[in-house]
């Protein structure tokens, strides 16, 4: 139960409305630091608009999205710009549909990512323009660091490739490395596993593993993919409607009936013995 | 509960290598071909070109002219077969981009002609730093060079703008069609500053790109907010404006006489005029009204030169990248902690400072503004310059400047036609109309420019071109 000891993310009574549909309604849960924190629900649930909120492409109705830093220190995601959620407070994402800069090289992509670092080294470019100050240095060592990802998801051979060229399987590695590029504490993975094959989803798994082990990265992941989930997940949340409908590790999960309920409906019998329970 | 794995796996990327065909020449068909155009054009040139009716006093009478019948006839005769001969050639396949590049991302990779040669670059730099000389030599004489190197100045002062504008559409993707409004911003701030206290041109051609830039900021703060079509409509509602004003506000800009006797450029202090301390009297040449011409030609060409190397060393920088990143994808962008709005808003300070620049030389060229220099139709050719070259190719953009604006100079020079059409033919009449067919040409054969094939700005082991299949228009 790491994730009520020492969250990282701290939703309460998240709700998003969109005129009258009510996408999420009073959502409250935690994400452990270092834990891997699946999100899953069938189609339409709500997940991805969690997502949004959490990475501020939507304001929420109500509620409050709390990341708690290393130190201790809360920032609050919903007062957030947009852009800032990465850089100030260590949150990155990735696409349920790919959003790569395919028109742009594979290194390119994970120099973009490390943008803001290199902005400041390149003196907001002011500098950087007349060829003084340390930006050579500092895009060496962000060479280097997408070098190292590169490596990790096997795409040093790609490099030079344009991003739009990748199969599909490599681009979403690419995404992933993006990324952690910007350095993040916690990684929003919408539908990670999404289009590949079962080798490919394995490798996914051991890749997010070294991801939490070694980056201290905490993830939070929405997937439809159980081989992926129940493996590596070590705190599931189901919504369904825009409600939280079960919360706790894979195990308990796997043998919620609410949760069965959700995903394959409910026999014949129980909805004839409710409807003559309401006396319909 | 276990939902079934997913097993979809990715096809793999089909690839099927276009099995080229070598095409013989076959003269005997080319020749069949060609027969049968000339006796379609013969038929068609006995109504139209064969009698000519002419008056002579109350009578009219048909004057035949089989000549022009016979001449017309064997140009297309002669043309058919040029076409037949060279759509059998090498060239031709080389030259031909897959008609599916306009619209798909396979089978479209740029060909031979899409790609900047090697030598490209060296050759027009060349070309561009010599072009006085040239044409001094080619014509012999410097008051005969004087139409050629006026041309030359018109030319780079578009390649400059082109790649101001470059920097805006090519490389940040957002659709401005009022850039001229920054380049008017430029003239009249050197022609006010310059008539009013008296600043020297080096002094106000700082000012003068800082205000554009200044008002770039201006424009993009609302405006950004908007994509794609709207953003193309309220900057064209921006240039408007910033011409209404400078025609409406009589106290300022003098409305529509404009500005006249602006102080002319010196060359470091020293005038370009005959009499004492002079720019020829300090260096004891003979004074010639050439002078001031060259020196002309080559500040707009120095100008345009750093233009370029600016341009060049930002797309090398973060800002340049997160400029096409922007292009390419605006929300990955925002996820990855990229201010957009801040952006974008360089992007059109940049590329609006480089206008102003360009402004404040107009202005001093020309000695005289009016806001009837910064219509819409120069935001368009500008923009066409842009497009026609190859969005974000800085060498594409300078060759879609030479074509836009030296090509209709070109026509004046066509005396010769006249022999085949009759002493009343001028070509310059057809203008438009060609202009007009070559776009219709270019959007067939080259709908992404020129130079269609994007180069990183970073590489890990090798440089290699990116195809425009996979590089984007921007939309915002």
């Amino acid at each position: 139960m790491r994730w009520l000891q020492d969250p990282i993310l701290d939703v309460q009574h998240l709700t998003m409305r969109f005129g009258g549909l009510v996408a999420i309604n009073d959502l409250s849960f935690q994400a452990g630091r270092g834990d891997i924190t699946a999100l899953i629900g069938p189609n339409g649930a709500g997940k991805t608009t969690v997502f949004n909120c959490i990475t501020g492409f939507y304001k929420p109705t109500e509620g409050m999205i709390a990341l708690r830093k290393p130190d201790g220190s809360h920032m609050l995601l919903e007062r957030l710009p947009g852009f800032s959620i990465n850089w100030k407070a260590k949150v990155a994402r990735t696409f349920q549909n790919i959003r790569l800069f395919s028109g742009m090289t594979v290194l390119e992509n994970l120099l973009v990512a490390q943008h803001n670092s290199l902005m400041i080294a390149s003196g907001f470019t002011f500098l950087g323009v007349l060829g003084i100050g340390g930006y050579r240095k500092a895009e060496s060592d962000a060479i280097e660091r997408a070098k190292y990802w590169l490596d990790k998801i096997r795409l040093t051979d790609r490099a030079d490739d344009p991003a739009g060229d990748l199969p599909y399987g490599a681009q979403r590695r690419l995404e992933i490395a993006r990324a952690m590029c910007t350095d993040p504490l916690l990684l929003c993975l919408d539908e990670p596993a999404a289009g590949l094959n079962p080798r490919e989803s394995h490798e996914l798994n051991a890749l997010l593993l070294s991801i939490r082990k070694d980056h201290a990265t905490s993830i939070l992941l929405i997937e439809h993919d159980m081989s992926v989930v129940m493996e590596i997940s070590d705190h599931v949340v189901v919504l369904d409607y825009g409600t939280k409908i079960s919360d706790g590790s894979p195990s308990e999960i796997r043998s919620d009936p609410r949760v069965i309920a959700a995903y394959l409906g409910v026999a014949d019998e129980e909805v004839e013995q409710v409807a003559s329970e309401i006396g319909a | 509960m276990t939902a079934p794995s997913t097993t979809t796996t990715t096809a793999p990327a089909t690839t099927s290598a276009d099995t080229v065909v070598p095409v013989r020449f076959d003269f005997a068909a080319a020749l069949k071909d060609s027969l049968k155009s000339a006796a379609i054009a013969f038929g068609l040139s006995i109504p139209i070109l064969a009698f000519k009716t002419d008056q002579s006093g109350g009578d009219i009478f048909l004057t035949p002219r089989w000549g022009l019948v016979a001449i017309f006839v064997s140009i297309i005769f002669g043309v058919r077969l040029l076409q037949h001969a060279f759509m059998a050639t090498k060239a031709y396949r080389l030259a031909t981009p897959d008609p599916h590049q306009a619209t798909e991302a396979v089978h479209a990779e740029p060909n031979a002609f899409q790609k900047v040669s090697r030598f490209g670059i060296p050759f027009f730099l060349g070309i561009a730093i010599g072009f006085p000389f040239l044409i001094y030599l080619i014509q012999g004489g410097m008051n005969e060079s004087r139409y050629w190197v006026d041309l030359g100045i018109l030319i780079l002062t578009y390649v400059m703008l082109g790649w101001g504008l470059n920097i805006v559409v090519g490389l940040a993707g957002l659709l401005d069609l009022g850039y001229v409004a920054f380049y008017a911003v430029g003239a009249y701030s050197y022609a006010l500053l310059s008539t009013t206290f008296g600043l020297s041109f080096w002094i106000c051609l700082p000012v003068a790109g800082i205000l554009a830039a200044f008002w770039g900021i201006i424009l993009g703060f609302p405006v950004l907010r908007l994509r794609g079509d709207y953003l193309a409509i309220v900057t064209l509602a921006f240039g408007e404006i910033v011409r209404l004003v400078l025609i409406n506000w009589v106290d300022l800009t003098n409305g529509g006489a404009g500005i006249s006797s602006i102080p002319r450029a010196t060359f470091f202090g020293l005038p370009f005029t005959a009499g004492e301390g002079g720019f020829a009297d300090f260096f004891g040449i003979e004074y010639h009204g050439m002078q001031r011409m060259i020196f002309l030609y080559y500040l707009i060409l120095a100008l345009a030169l750093l233009t370029n190397f600016v341009t060049m060393r930002l797309r090398k920088l973060p800002v340049g990248r997160a400029w096409e990143a922007l292009r390419e994808d605006e929300i990955a962008c925002r996820s990855l902690g990229i201010n957009t709005t801040n952006t974008k808003l360089t992007a059109f300070a940049i590329g609006a400072m480089f206008g102003g620049f360009a402004g404040s030389f107009f202005a001093v060229r020309q000695g005289f503004v009016s806001p009837e220099s910064f219509n819409f139709l120069e935001s368009a050719i500008i923009l066409a310059i842009v497009v026609l070259g190859g969005m974000g190719s800085q060498i594409g953009v300078a060759i879609g400047a030479v074509v836009l604006v030296g090509g209709p100079e070109v026509l004046r020079n066509l005396g010769f036609l006249t022999a085949i059409f009759g002493a009343g033919f001028d070509p310059n009449e057809y203008r438009l109309l060609l202009f007009g067919a070559g776009m219709v040409a270019m959007m067939v054969w080259r709908p992404r420019g020129l130079i269609s094939e994007r180069q990183p700005s970073v590489f890990l082991k090798e440089r290699k071109a990116i195809s425009s299949a996979h590089v984007k228009e921007g939309h915002g």
